[in-house]
């Protein structure tokens, strides 16, 4: 394996393929994402965006190209999975928080039984990643007892407590009450002030403007069109960018 | 008033005591389970039975003859567990080791690997499907009387080998309802803890059994009533269980008329163990419903 610099692009996809059965959903994908970049994927329902995301962390595989992640090749079969994991975090519009779990407990989990650290300095780390989420307080609340907004926030704070270098954030916002999307936004705005590397899909056009670096727009498999958000939102080059920039603007 | 010729009937003169006496004592057990129709129906049942046997005194001997045999058939000879208690016994233990078992089965089956699943799934299916009865006597002949392990002899007496052979459909049923209860969480579970980097036997141990465990207790506990209720085959393999005692006390005593009593105390026992913990199962079925 060839080591990564920072200097290169921290997640490099060239021309991915991906079907389900027949379907094909990623026919020939390519971007690259530069350390502390902020990506906006965005496009129509089944255009591919979410599959995409979910590739670059192992959780779908691919059928052919490649996805390089800190020079690591997400699909090679000796992969070191938790080496990848550890630096990549993803989010997903269903939060799947532990139910069984309190918040702290959610928080705590991953780096102590996966990571092997030790308890109290992991507590004291968690304890301060669900205040940097605003949710001081609720450390020993169960996620049912929370709201979407809370309970996504948890999520966020689950993530980071494994010091990922990447994340990936799946429609966070999709499936929250308008009133509590906001909430959520600023964290992950927060995030990406602090250089977090993030790639988002996501539906709020509005934020994708304000918080992205590059915005790509994907229908049918392929990235259609992308470029820094005021060029691309003011002056879109393709009708199919131009009908669906139409449609949600 | 004695001259009326109602009051000459012999019958009639013992029963009404012990009758009384036992619908006191069902009265009291029912009240606290709200189950005054179904008892009061057995207590009735059994006074019938002494009115029938139309001899004078004879109502009460059968009485006299539960009381004297009561001991025996709960406690057993003395020598080892044996009546009721063994029962009792044999069904915890056979569904502790069904219950491992099963949940091994279970995870067994939803296994990605082809080698751990195709087998788990086969021994499910085919202990589910097999008659109890069968089972029992095919262990009792596959099962050798002792087994030596570096030199010392360990005996396998009748009851631990029934035992053995009452817990296989009970592991093929855990099996089932565990394999259900796994496939009934959120695949998003598994994918957020694979994003976390668990591994899969952590996902499984940490995340996803902790919360079937809920949705697993109802059907665990209707298994173990199932279980309980099933525990007089065992008799016929010669067992000293409640069952097979009861045979011997009637067949000691040598009355047709104490058939009856006999067996309905015997259910009452089971009934009396059994239900409580029916109603609990209900009660918790109920609970664990609104929150899913």
């Amino acid at each position: 394996m060839k080591t990564w610099t920072p200097s290169e692009p921290i997640i490099s996809i060239s021309n991915v393929h991906k079907a389900y059965g027949s379907f094909q959903v990623l026919k020939g994908v390519s971007l690259d994402v530069k350390k502390g970049e902020v990506v906006c994927i965005i496009g129509p329902s089944g255009s591919g965006k979410s599959t995409l995301i979910r590739c670059i962390n192992g959780l779908n595989d691919i059928q052919s190209g490649s996805i390089r992640v800190e020079g690591m090749e997400v699909n090679d079969p000796k992969l070191d999975k938790l080496a990848l994991r550890k630096n990549v975090g993803i989010v997903f519009q269903q939060f799947n928080l532990f139910p069984h779990k309190t918040v702290l407990e959610n928080v705590m989990m991953a780096p102590v039984i996966v990571l092997k650290q030790a308890r109290t300095e992991v507590e004291q780390r968690a304890r301060a990643l669900i205040a940097k989420v605003r949710l001081e307080g609720k450390e020993n609340a169960y996620p049912g007892e929370l709201s979407g907004g809370q309970q996504q926030r948890v999520a966020i704070a689950r993530c980071l407590a494994m010091a990922p270098d990447i994340m990936l954030f799946d429609e966070v916002t999709s499936a929250l009450d308008p009133e509590t999307v906001n909430e959520v936004l600023s964290t992950i705005k927060d995030l990406a002030q602090e250089g977090m590397t993030c790639i988002l899909v996501t539906h709020e056009m509005g934020f994708a403007r304000e918080v992205a670096d590059h915005i790509y727009f994907t229908d049918k498999g392929v990235i259609v069109e992308h470029g820094p958000p005021d060029v691309f939102f003011a002056n879109p080059k393709d009708p199919r960018t131009r009908e669906f920039l139409g449609k949600v603007l | 008033m004695s001259e009326h010729p109602k009051f000459h009937l012999p019958v009639m003169l013992p029963v009404r005591p012990v009758a009384t006496s036992t619908a006191c004592l069902v009265a009291t057990l029912s009240s606290r389970w709200g189950l005054l129709a179904i008892l009061s129906g057995l207590a009735l049942c059994l006074g019938l039975e002494q009115a029938w046997a139309q001899q004078d005194m004879a109502a009460f001997s059968i009485w006299e003859a539960i009381v004297k045999w009561t001991p025996l058939i709960f406690w057993g000879t003395g020598q080892g567990l044996g009546g009721f208690v063994l029962n009792i016994w044999v069904s915890v233990l056979a569904m502790t080791i069904g219950t491992c078992l099963g949940l091994m089965l279970g995870i067994g089956q939803v296994s990605p690997h082809r080698v751990l699943r195709w087998p788990s799934w086969a021994v499910t299916q085919l202990f589910r499907n097999s008659p109890w009865l069968v089972l029992l006597f095919y262990f009792m002949m596959l099962l050798p009387y002792e087994i030596r392990i570096l030199g010392f002899s360990v005996p396998f007496s009748g009851w631990f080998k029934a035992t053995v052979a009452l817990s296989l459909p009970v592991m093929a049923n855990i099996s089932e309802i565990v394999r259900g209860a796994i496939l009934s969480i959120p695949t998003g579970q598994w994918e957020s803890a694979e994003s976390l980097a668990l591994t899969r036997r952590q996902t499984m141990w940490r995340i996803i059994l902790p919360q079937c465990v809920k949705r697993m207790i109802p059907p665990w506990m209707n298994w173990y009533c199932i279980l309980v209720m099933s525990t007089p085959l065992i008799s016929i393999l010669g067992v000293q269980d409640a069952m097979t005692l009861t045979q011997d006390a009637l067949a000691a005593e040598g009355r047709m008329e104490l058939l009856i009593p006999f067996y309905l105390w015997l259910m009452l026992w089971f009934f009396a163990y059994t239900y409580p913990i029916a109603r609990w199962t209900r009660r918790l079925e109920s609970r664990f419903a609104v929150k899913l």
